[in-house]
């Protein structure tokens, strides 16, 4: 007999907008305090104190314009959001400082998140959706200089690039990106040469969000339609069909997988949280709680296995976080 | 009738008169029978038989010469034939050309299709002859855009001219088409204008099918004209006419070369599409390399079983639904479809509760306009709409004829307004579930006997079915209890449907003129009478109907349009048939009598089909009555 779905350990209210965006950042050592970090609709970008569970700072730096993206750059202290004011904005949280300390105008006008990659000390390597229709720009940060642009070849029709990932197979090796695409495929591209590596069409509709695991090589993907795909990587660096699987409602806004490689969730526009087991797609659970479509999910960079979380943003303005196969 | 071989001295004249006569007795089938096949023989490679066949044909006496050149037409093989028959006697002769490029086309359209493919390949094979083409393009395209002549003449002369025209495209090269470009353009342009405006869907396509093939022989590049329409038998096979077959087949319905060779276009570009990008097939896990410990198994799934599908609520109550559907929610799409939706029923579920909203119900659907892309939105919305009317009948009813004569209305709005009124007469009147296909406005009166206009209740209800055996089964439908004041439901109401309809037809508005050119919807207004008048039987304002009904028919008995004279004829039937014979023969002697007369007419003049069948089937409606009135005994 299955147990019920859990239900979410807590929850957070008082961004009075829809959530778009979150990122944990929880890894540092005592008396550091768990943090979390969303982004809303009406521009703010709210810290919350996961022990407290009440809004530590509140930061306005997009001028009131939706933040759908925001990522820690190598600790608490560091910040960088994206906004639809077409601006990346980097942070300086430390010492209790909310200043801006720099920002890159994109010239974007879609929602397609930013991805960062770190290269070296200090050094990071971002992904961006750049001015023109089909490009991605990659910039090293924090020198915002340009490292290449990634162009489709004319008459490819690949759309709007609407999510993205780079990442490395180890320290120093090539940077490579995963780019979804509006067409409904998923492009690797060799950041170095500018090329692209392979094609893979996944979905009929636009590929809505990605994500990849570098040990097994195989990712996933979920688009507007009912399907989420998960494609392998093999040594050629060509990309294939490894599954399909059908949801019983369509829409996926956001999939992530979970740091220690054993289970994934996707953001659903039917307001639900699905768990899965990341190996083979066993389907694990349900979360039920949202009352709008959910945009966002996260899993927490917990150092003591025990206390990791995931959280979901929503389109009803809460935050729900769970705790759920934190035993394995 | 033997030729002599031989002897190139002989007088052919003689033959000619010969041929002449009979023909213009009648004869032609048996004399062309037997000459047509021999000749045709003789003159493929006979130079000299074939000016002996020229001669024959060129010194028949002018008097006779159109029998013969017509039974010469019909009766040749094809049309190269009939250019070695006749040779260009139509270049030469006056009254043969008369013949071939006007009256035969023009002023006579019994012919088939095979005739005029023989006619005007003829006129194509000679150089001589082709300008007389140009010339018969002209003058056909002139008739078939004149507005009269899409009025006034019958179906099948415009589909007789239909055809010519495009047979006649068939057999025009390039060069020619381009010097005369302008012309046919204007033509064009105004023929479909016309055509577009008839009230007659036949008509109407026949036009659609036409201009799109002069659009597509003149714009060889760029973008062509096309409408939109159903696809039948009789619209294939004149697309088929544009593209001439190299035999000498004379049968008209070819196999369509033009939609092959599209659908032949289309083929490649599918297989090209497939290889451009990778939808490769799902490579299949590799077992062996990936038989580690399955560490999934320690994760225990969740009961997911309330995991399904997400349906958005409609709201429960009708004042919600008005709430939602006036827009005070409208950020919420969702929400408005599933409305729409769940309508209908929740309006036939609270009967008392709508009727509190029903005429607001009522002005809200008659403005809704589609938010977002539902299927059977318009479906939707008039079982919607007849839901309302036949809960409370009356102040809707009201309030839908008062807004048909209303200013700033679009057509598309009344002549939904008529189909609701029509649907929901249908419902009142026979307690069966309405059927779901809208009555086109044309539906002719049956002879089948009347429905049972019963009492919902039970005991009635077994009684009727045990005498009644042409009664339908009642479905559970949904108890009319409360509504229980009267047996027939449409009885109470028939007048306030019917009479608000019938006042205001000569009154025009601004935006709204019935006699004018609204004429599509004053054939609707008509037809919409016609089935209220059918479905009024035994109700007690049946009589006052028919009068008021006669009186209308009679003010528009000479209607141009041949839509609005079925329709009218339609009033009489129904009349005939809701009427108690004896009211009618009480109240409306006079004017049955002068009805009879102008019916007689209809059968003998309209050149409509359809308006002279409908006279016929009144006049023997009304023998009958006579019959009937006799056979009692007074």
């Amino acid at each position: 007999m299955a147990l019920p779905p859990p239900d979410p350990q807590f929850v957070l209210r008082g961004t009075s907008a829809a959530v778009h965006t979150l990122h944990f950042s929880c890894g540092g050592p005592e008396p550091d305090i768990p943090l979390l970090f969303s982004g809303s609709e009406n521009g703010f970008i709210h810290v919350w104190n996961l022990k407290t569970h009440r809004v530590d700072t509140a930061l306005d730096g997009h001028g009131r314009k939706s933040v759908y993206c925001v990522e820690t750059m190598g600790g608490k202290d560091r910040l960088l959001s994206q906004g639809r004011d077409q601006r990346i904005c980097l942070w300086d949280l430390a010492e209790g400082r909310t200043s801006v300390t720099d920002s890159v105008f994109t010239e974007h006008v879609g929602f397609c998140r930013c991805s960062l990659l770190k290269v070296a000390q200090g050094r990071w390597l971002m992904a961006m959706a750049a001015r023109s229709l089909e490009e991605v720009q990659i910039l090293e940060l924090p020198s915002k200089t340009s490292v290449c642009t990634l162009k489709p070849e004319v008459g490819a029709k690949l759309g709007m690039p609407m999510c993205l990932k780079l990442w490395q197979l180890s320290c120093g090796s090539q940077p490579v990106l995963l780019a979804g695409y509006e067409d409904g495929s998923v492009v690797l591209w060799n950041v170095s040469t500018g090329k692209v590596l392979s094609q893979l069409i996944c979905h009929q509709e636009p590929v809505m969000s990605l994500d990849f695991d570098l040990e097994k090589a195989k990712g996933i993907s979920g688009s507007s339609e009912k399907v989420l795909c998960i494609w392998s990587l093999n040594e050629q660096q060509n990309l294939q069909v490894y599954k399909t699987h059908e949801l019983v409602n369509a829409g996926i806004s956001d999939i992530t997988i979970r740091p220690d490689k054993k289970i994934l969730a996707t953001a659903g526009w039917d307001h639900r949280i699905r768990i899965f087991g990341w190996k083979k797609l066993k389907p694990l659970a349900v979360l039920d709680y949202h009352t709008a479509t959910v945009h966002c999910v996260s899993f927490s960079d917990h150092s003591n296995p025990r206390e990791r979380l995931l959280a979901a943003g929503s389109k009803d303005q809460r935050i729900s976080v769970w705790s759920i196969y934190a035993q394995t | 009738v033997c030729f002599i071989p031989g002897g190139l001295n002989c007088s052919i004249s003689f033959v000619s008169h010969v041929l002449g006569k009979v023909c213009v007795h009648g004869r032609q089938k048996e004399i062309l029978g037997v000459l047509v096949p021999h000749l045709t023989d003789l003159t493929k490679s006979d130079c000299i038989w074939q000016r002996i066949c020229w001669r024959l044909v060129e010194c028949v006496p002018d008097r006779w010469m159109e029998a013969v050149v017509l039974g010469f037409v019909q009766r040749a093989p094809g049309a190269d034939a009939l250019s070695r028959l006749l040779g260009n006697l139509v270049v030469k002769n006056k009254k043969a050309q008369f013949v071939v490029t006007q009256k035969i086309l023009l002023l006579q359209y019994g012919h088939t299709t095979a005739v005029l493919q023989n006619l005007l390949g003829y006129l194509s094979l000679d150089g001589l002859r082709r300008t007389l083409l140009l010339r018969v393009l002209q003058d056909l395209l002139e008739t078939w855009s004149s507005s009269s002549a899409v009025k006034h003449s019958p179906a099948e002369q415009q589909l007789y001219i239909s055809k010519a025209i495009l047979i006649c495209f068939s057999h025009l090269k390039e060069p020619e088409i381009e010097s005369c470009r302008q012309e046919i353009l204007t033509s064009m342009m105004e023929g479909v204008k016309c055509h577009l405006d008839s009230s007659l869907p036949q008509l109407r396509r026949l036009g659609m099918v036409v201009a799109e093939s002069i659009s597509l022989k003149i714009n060889t590049e760029g973008p062509v004209l096309k409408f939109e329409y159903e696809e039948d038998d009789e619209t294939r096979e004149l697309k088929s006419l544009l593209v001439q077959t190299p035999s000498f087949c004379v049968v008209p319905s070819l196999p369509n070369d033009v939609r092959s060779e599209k659908a032949g276009a289309t083929l490649p570009l599918v297989p090209e599409s497939n290889e451009k990008s990778h939808t490769a097939a799902p490579v299949m896990p590799d077992e062996e390399l990936n038989a580690e410990l399955d560490s999934d198994d320690d994760l225990i799934p969740y009961d997911t079983s309330e995991d399904k599908e997400l349906k958005i609520k409609a709201p429960v109550y009708i004042r919600d639904c008005i709430e939602v559907l006036t827009g005070s929610g409208s950020e919420d799409v969702d929400k408005w479809e599933a409305t729409v939706k769940a309508l209908e029923s929740l309006v036939r579920k609270n009967p008392a509760a709508t009727r509190e909203v029903s005429v607001e119900l009522a002005k809200i659907l008659l403005h809704l306009e589609e938010k977002t892309c539902i299927e059977g939105f318009v479906e939707l919305r008039q079982r919607a709409q007849v839901a309302v009317l036949t809960t409370d009948p009356i102040p809707v009813a009201k309030y839908l004829t008062s807004q048909f004569y209303s200013l700033n209305y679009s057509l598309r709005q009344r002549m939904d307004i008529l189909d609701v009124l029509v649907l929901a007469a249908q419902e009142l009147s026979c307690p069966k579930f309405p059927g779901k296909t809208k009555p086109s406005g044309a539906q002719k009166p049956c002879i089948q006997l009347l429905l049972g206009n019963d009492s919902p209740k039970d005991w009635r209800r077994i009684v009727d079915e045990r005498i009644k055996s042409k009664t339908r089964r009642f479905d559970m439908g949904h108890s009319r209890v409360e509504l229980a004041s009267c047996p027939n439901e449409f009885n109470s109401v028939a007048g306030y449907f019917f009479f608000p309809l019938i006042q205001h037809f000569d009154r025009p508005l601004t935006t709204f003129d019935l006699l004018g050119e609204d004429h599509l919807v004053l054939g609707r207004l008509v037809h919409t009478l016609a089935i209220l008048m059918y479905l009024a039987v035994n109700t007690v304002a049946v009589t006052a109907m028919g009068k008021a009904l006669l009186e209308f028919v009679w003010a528009l008995r000479f209607h141009t349009d041949s839509y609005v004279r079925q329709g009218l004829l339609s009033c009489i039937s129904s009349l005939l048939l809701s009427v108690p014979t004896e009211q009618i023969l009480a109240d409306m002697t006079e004017e049955l009598l002068e009805t009879q007369s102008w019916l007689g007419d209809v059968m003998e003049k309209d050149p409509d089909g359809d308006c002279r069948r409908l006279a016929l089937q009144n006049l023997m409606l009304i023998e009958n009555l006579k019959k009937k009135l006799e056979a009692v005994p007074s």
